[in-house]
C-alpha cells in the first residue's frame, strides 16, 4: 500500500478495487451501528420468532410431531421473512436518501456494498436463529435427531436469501409501501408450497413443478432432513447447496440493479 | 449591494494541468427530455465558479454529469483531465447533493467515520480521526458531533452532508445549492470557508445556486436557462458587458436579448 500524505495529488493513488474487505467491513458495521440506534427493531427481531414458536407449541399442545415438523421449517422461514424485510426497507431508504449515489460516487464497489449488508444482517441473523433454536430445542422439546447446528446453518443460508432478495426487489420498489407489498408478493407463494402445510408431493403436478423451483421449498426440506436424520444425508448436502446458491445468484442480480449511473 | 468582487486564486502551476472540467458538445437526455443542450464551457482551477440560474435549467443534471452519475451523457466532458465517472476521480471529487444525503439513523461524527472509511480505508484510524474533526470544526458542528443526524435542523443537516464531501480533501468540489436554507450568518461564514479552500488548499470548487446574490461571491459565473449556457465570465465583466447594476440585472438582460434574439429569427423566417 501507498502511504497517504495530505497532499491531494497522492489521492489518485487510494485503490479502487471490486471488493475491498475494510469497506465491506466498514460498510457491516455501518449497518449494524444504524440498527443499534433502534433498539426497537431489533427487539422486534429477535423476541417475534420465538413468541411464534411459544405460541405454535401450544396450538400443538395434543399433538408434538406436528409441532416438530412446523417448527422446524419455521426455524427456516422466520430469518427469512425478518431478512428480506429490514434489508428490502433498509436498502430502499439507502436509494430514496441520496445515500447510495454518494457512495457509488465514492470509492466503493457495488460488492463492497452488498457484502456488507449481507454481513451485518447475517450476523443477526445468526443470534436471532440461536435464540430460537435454541428456545426451541431445549425449553419448547422440539424434537430434533440431527444437530441443531445444522438447523442454525440452514437458518444462515436462509436469512442470506433472505438478505438477498429484499435487496433485489428494493430496485423495484419506489416507496416503503412498495417494498412491504413485495413480501405477500415474494414470499406468500413460496410459503404457500414449501411444503409447510401439505408435503409437496400431495400437490398438484403443476404446483409441485413449481414448488421444485422456489428456494423455500428446499429451505424447508433441509430443515426436515436435519429433523429426522442423525447425520448430514446427500438430500440435506443438495438443499444447502440450492439455498446458498440461490442466495448467491440474487446477490448478483441485486449488484446489477445498483447503478452508478443512473437518468 | 455590496460590491464583493474576490480576487481570484491563481493555482500554483495551473497552466501546466488541464482545466477541472472541460465540456465541449455535452448533451444530455432524460427520458424523451434533452436536459442539456450542447454546452461548452471550462472550469478553471484553484477558482470558485458559480453555477446560476433558476431551479429546472439544468443545473443539478449538469452537477451529475460532472460527479459522473448522470446517465446518458454526451459529448466530451472531462473532469480532472479524466472523463467524467472514471474511477480515479471518485478519490478526488466531493460531491453534495441538493438534499442531504447522510444516515439520519447515525451520529455525525458515525457518519464521518463510516464516509471516511469509505474514501480510503488504508488510512490509520488516527488520521482518519483527524479528518473527521477538521470537517466538523469546518462546518462548525464540533459541539453537535455525538447527535443523531436525524436530529438535527435541514441546515444542520445539510452542513453535514457538505462536511461528507470535505472529507479526504478533494481537489474538485460539485456542491448543489449548499447554502439553501441556512441564516445569513451561516451563510457568510460558509463562503468564507469555500474562499480559503479555493485559496489556501488550490481546490476548485462548482457551487450551484439560483439566488443571484451569491453570485457576487464566486470568482466566475456559468449563467444557465433551459439547459443552455447564457454566459461564462466574471460577475464584473458580465456586470460591465450587460451594462448592469448586479448579476441577477445582467441575468435578466441576456435572457431578454436571447428572447429577442430567438425572436427576430422566428420573424426572419
Amino acid at each position: 500500500m501507498t502511504s497517504q500524505t495530505e497532499t491531494t495529488a497522492t489521492a489518485t493513488t487510494a485503490p479502487v478495487s471490486a471488493l475491498s474487505l475494510a469497506r465491506t467491513t466498514a460498510t457491516a458495521a455501518r449497518v449494524l451501528r444504524q440498527l443499534r440506534h433502534d433498539p426497537r427493531t431489533i427487539a422486534l427481531l429477535l423476541l417475534i420468532p420465538c413468541l411464534m414458536l411459544v405460541l405454535l407449541r401450544y396450538v400443538f399442545d395434543a399433538s408434538p410431531r406436528t409441532f416438530d415438523n412446523i417448527g422446524a421449517s419455521l426455524l427456516g422461514i422466520f430469518p427469512l421473512i425478518t431478512m428480506f424485510l429490514v434489508t428490502s426497507i433498509a436498502t430502499l431508504r439507502e436509494r430514496t436518501s441520496g445515500t447510495l449515489e454518494r457512495l457509488l460516487a465514492m470509492p466503493l464497489g457495488k460488492a463492497d456494498l452488498i457484502a456488507g449488508y449481507a454481513l451485518a444482517f447475517g450476523t443477526l441473523a445468526i443470534v436471532q436463529s440461536a435464540l430460537a433454536t435454541g428456545l426451541a430445542v431445549w425449553f419448547l422439546g422440539l424434537d430434533v435427531t440431527g444437530s441443531p447446528w445444522l438447523l442454525l446453518l440452514v437458518a444462515l443460508l436462509d436469512a442470506l436469501l433472505g438478505t438477498a432478495l429484499g435487496l433485489f426487489v428494493s430496485a423495484f420498489a419506489a416507496s416503503e409501501f412498495q417494498a412491504v407489498q413485495f413480501m405477500p408478493a415474494v414470499i406468500f407463494p413460496q410459503l404457500l408450497l414449501c411444503g409447510l402445510f401439505t408435503p409437496r408431493s400431495d400437490m398438484h403436478p403443476a404446483l409441485e413443478a413449481v414448488s421444485d423451483v422456489l428456494p423455500m421449498s428446499y429451505a424447508v426440506d433441509g430443515m426436515n432432513e436435519v429433523l429426522h436424520h442423525t447425520d448430514m444425508t446427500t438430500t440435506f448436502v443438495r438443499d444447502v447447496l440450492i439455498v446458498a446458491g440461490c442466495a448467491v445468484l440474487v446477490l448478483a442480480l441485486g449488484a446489477a440493479t445498483l447503478r452508478r449511473r443512473t437518468a | 449591494m455590496v460590491n464583493y468582487s474576490p480576487e481570484p486564486a491563481e493555482a500554483p502551476g495551473s497552466t501546466a494541468l488541464p482545466p477541472a472540467v472541460e465540456a465541449r458538445g455535452v448533451e444530455v437526455t432524460r427520458g424523451s427530455r434533452t436536459v442539456l443542450r450542447g454546452l461548452d464551457f471550462t472550469v478553471p482551477r484553484g477558482q470558485i465558479t458559480g453555477l446560476l440560474g433558476p431551479s429546472g435549467c439544468g443545473k443539478s443534471t449538469l452537477m451529475r454529469s460532472v460527479v459522473g452519475t448522470q446517465a446518458k451523457v454526451t459529448g466530451t466532458l472531462n473532469v480532472l483531465g479524466r472523463p467524467a465517472g472514471h474511477p480515479t476521480l471518485r478519490t478526488r471529487i466531493g460531491y453534495v447533493t441538493q438534499a442531504p444525503s447522510v444516515y439520519s439513523d447515525l451520529t455525525i461524527r458515525q457518519n464521518l467515520d463510516y464516509f471516511g472509511s469509505v474514501l480510503d480505508p488504508t488510512r490509520a484510524s488516527a488520521d482518519r480521526r483527524a479528518d473527521t474533526e477538521r470537517v466538523l470544526g469546518e462546518v462548525d458542528l464540533t459541539s453537535h458531533a455525538d447527535a443523531l443526524a436525524g436530529n438535527l435542523s435541514g441546515g444542520q443537516r445539510s452542513r453535514v452532508s457538505l462536511a461528507v464531501a470535505l472529507l479526504g480533501t478533494p481537489e474538485l468540489l460539485v456542491l448543489d445549492e449548499p447554502t439553501v436554507g441556512l441564516d445569513p450568518v451561516l451563510r457568510r461564514d460558509l463562503w468564507h470557508l469555500f474562499h480559503s479552500l479555493a485559496a489556501d488548499r488550490g481546490a476548485t470548487l462548482l457551487i450551484s445556486s439560483h439566488v443571484m446574490d451569491e453570485a457576487e461571491r464566486c470568482h466566475r459565473l456559468l449563467l444557465m436557462r433551459d439547459g443552455r449556457i447564457l454566459a461564462d465570465d466574471s460577475p464584473e465583466a458580465l456586470r460591465t458587458r450587460t451594462g448592469s447594476e448586479t448579476v441577477e440585472a445582467a441575468f435578466l438582460h441576456l435572457v431578454d436579448e436571447a428572447a429577442a434574439h430567438a425572436r427576430a429569427k422566428e420573424t426572419a423566417r
